[in-house]
């Protein structure tokens, strides 16, 4: 018998084409998702060396971070550089063959979230994007990473990436989560305890019960920010609810092909006995619901807790933590809860699914937002936001005082025209809290959907648990 | 990319020594699309005026070297960001290779990348270079990666030292892609036997 595998180590295995002496692998990858902002330069060398796309079918493209999240975007993009930025990927997958979903196609949105809606998302497969965020896919039990835009062109050229395999690392979240904790608060919880290299050179194999018990949008929002751990890529084992998920999704397989891949997807998990280089065992009782304080996603603490002094830490974190609370505005010792907001936004790849948009709405169902607070939601696609509009929830959110947006990157960083003003604070679900990552000066808190919805109402960091 | 075996061009005198990747194209041109067109602005700010218009001293801008496909500069060139916009702009204005006393580590492994030859030889030995590079059009070099020798105008020869590996991959032209094109048969084999085991994907 051969020796026991990880989840990892299965899909690895799979797709090597061939190995060097050194290790080094050439691997065959199943998808390829190309957003417009690392890929233009890819198709350029692509045309200079007169290479053709090896595999058309298996490449997806999809305009979501320049996009305005305004209804009158139809009439087309006002900033030049974005909108040339999008016409090339249109133009680029119009003469490369690639299935593309244009501003107005309502099957557009980020990249991430679009993956898994159309079913191109599936267990076992390896998929790479030109973004760091591509960890989301591993939600499905598929080895998915960044790469860069001269790997963008390897791939498009080959189906295959250079590649060395990475370490082994698990992480088991026990026990049940209480109420009012999320899946946003699991991951921000794990990144606080390993910081945010804690993961690197590993790719993580998140499982346990409360793994278990999360849906498929909570697992993507968990693998969604492995790469904020420092990991290469994040895994879940697939379940009958991946399976449920994925059937009758447009490039989901179906009749005996469906039957084909649920016996192999069945094998995908890893076996007893299997070695990790890292563990690492979370209770999930002892996870609260937390917000980010810092600019740094390790930054992270219960709501309850206060604003950390620099003495409180060691090194050279000490430093840092006093730039980034200058940079913050916030003084030590302030209870999290006492820290006012200007502006909440909810969406971005880690949270912009429907299941996010529910708990918005059951959180603000029939109240306020508070007075004099810029509050937005932008769904993850253009499906979202119409499932959503179906649902009744849109209707909720508008009521309440929420601005309904056309689906993008938005707020998750400054690269179209939802920025943040310098100074103005906002509790955003997204994934990044880096010094003018969602606008110059702008002050980023990273929290739930819930806890977002609950700082709406309140107009300051709340504890979504006291509503 | 292009292969580079032999290649036989006049050499720009570029004696400055630390020239950085922000000098080579500033960074309001990383917005592009594209990698080719880059040439225009190369050595933007040194180049041209506040106005656009091109200053006549500069190296590049003086009739003799405006078609020059060598560089022959002072040490530590290509410092500063990892750019590959710098590679780039370089070839696109139709520079095949630099010689310098030495060069900052991201950017030479970049030319390789974009079939430029850096090359590094001596102090004396680029002295030498430069002082030929400054009698302009009538003083063409020649390179043989081949050989690994430089000919100067006046027929003497100079070798240098390069990377094995990377030898191989400009005279035959080969990028990571093209590396891994060469295993084309093992990767169509891959999808073959792959498409049986998985025939939904
Ligand atoms: S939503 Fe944010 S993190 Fe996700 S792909 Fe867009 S910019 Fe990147």
């Amino acid at each position: 018998m051969s020796s026991p595998k990880t989840l990892y180590d299965k899909i690895w295995d799979a797709h090597v084409v061939s190995e060097a002496d050194d290790g080094t692998c050439l691997l065959y990858i199943d998808r390829h998702l190309v957003h417009e902002v690392t890929s233009p330069q890819a198709f350029e060398g692509l045309r200079m060396a007169g290479r053709p796309v090896r595999a058309p079918e298996k490449t997806v493209a999809v305009p979501d971070h320049n996009v305005p999240t305004t209804p009158d975007r139809v009439n087309g993009i006002d900033n030049e550089e974005s909108r040339i930025q999008v016409e090339a990927l249109e133009k680029n997958a119009e003469e490369f063959g690639i299935e593309y979903y244009g501003v107005n196609d309502v099957r557009q949105g980020i990249v991430h979230i679009i993956g898994p809606e159309q079913g191109w998302t599936q267990p076992g497969m390896t998929i790479v994007c030109g973004d760091s965020h591509t960890a989301t896919h591993g939600a499905f039990g598929a080895l998915a990473h960044g790469i860069g835009t001269s790997e963008v062109e390897h791939v498009l050229a080959t189906q295959t990436l250079i590649q060395k395999k990475s370490k082994n690392m698990k992480v088991e979240v026990t026990g049940e989560l209480p109420a009012g904790v999320t899946a946003k608060d699991i991951t921000l919880s794990i990144i606080g305890a390993t910081g945010t290299a804690g993961g690197t050179g590993h790719v993580i194999e998140y499982c346990g019960e409360a793994i278990e018990g999360l849906s498929m949008e909570g697992r993507m929002t968990l693998c969604n920010m492995a790469i904020e751990g420092g990991a290469r890529a994040g895994l879940v084992a697939p379940d009958q609810k991946t399976y449920d998920y994925l059937k009758g999704r447009p490039h989901a397989p179906s009749g005996s092909d469906w039957d084909a891949a649920l016996a192999y997807w069945k094998t995908l998990y890893s076996d007893r006995g299997a070695q990790y280089d890292r563990e690492l065992v979370l209770d999930a009782a002892e996870i609260a619901p937390v917000v980010t304080w810092g600019t740094s996603p390790e930054d992270v603490l219960p709501i309850t807790a206060k604003i950390p002094a620099p003495e409180d830490f060691e090194g050279g974190k000490r430093d840092a933590v006093a730039r980034s609370l200058e940079y913050m505005g916030l003084t030590p010792g302030t209870a999290l809860e006492d820290v006012a907001i200007d502006t909440v936004f909810i969406g971005s790849c880690t949270n912009g699914r429907i299941e996010d948009l529910r708990e918005v709405a059951r959180i603000v169902e029939g109240k306020k937002v508070k007075d004099g607070l810029r509050a937005m939601v932008v769904p993850g696609s253009g499906l979202v936001r119409q499932q959503a509009e179906e649902e009744g929830i849109a209707e909720i959110l508008k009521s309440a005082g929420f601005e309904w947006r056309m689906a993008g990157c938005s707020m998750c960083l400054a690269m179209n025209p939802d920025q943040l003003a310098p100074g103005e604070r906002c509790a955003s679900t997204s994934n990044r809290n880096f010094e003018g990552r969602q606008g110059r000066g702008g002050r980023t808190h990273l929290l739930s959907p819930a806890m977002a919805a609950a700082a709406a109402l309140t107009g300051r960091l709340t504890d979504v648990r006291a509503l | 990319m292009d292969k580079f075996t032999t290649l036989t061009g006049v050499a720009a005198p570029m004696p400055l020594i630390n020239v950085d990747t922000d000098m080579i194209i500033p960074k309001q041109f990383l917005k592009t699309i594209k990698r080719s067109g880059l040439g225009k602005n190369l050595f933007d700010e040194m180049r041209y005026d506040d106005d656009g218009n091109e200053i006549p001293d500069f190296v590049l801008n003086k009739p003799q070297y405006r078609n020059a496909q060598i560089l022959v500069a002072g040490e530590n060139f290509g410092c500063g960001s990892s750019r590959e916009h710098a590679p780039w702009a370089l070839l696109d204005f139709g520079i095949r290779c630099v010689i310098a006393p030495s060069f900052a580590d991201i950017f030479f492994n970049n030319c390789f990348k974009n079939g430029i030859l850096p090359i590094v030889l001596p102090q004396e030995e680029v002295d030498k270079l430069m002082a030929d590079a400054e009698r302009g059009a009538n003083a063409v070099l020649t390179v043989d990666l081949e050989n690994q020798t430089i000919q100067g105008p006046d027929g003497g020869e100079i070798a240098f030292e390069v990377d094995a590996f990377k030898k191989e991959c400009l005279l035959n032209g080969l990028d990571d892609i093209g590396l891994t094109l060469q295993k084309v048969d093992q990767i169509d084999a891959f999808e073959a036997q792959y498409a049986k085991q998985a025939p939904w994907l």
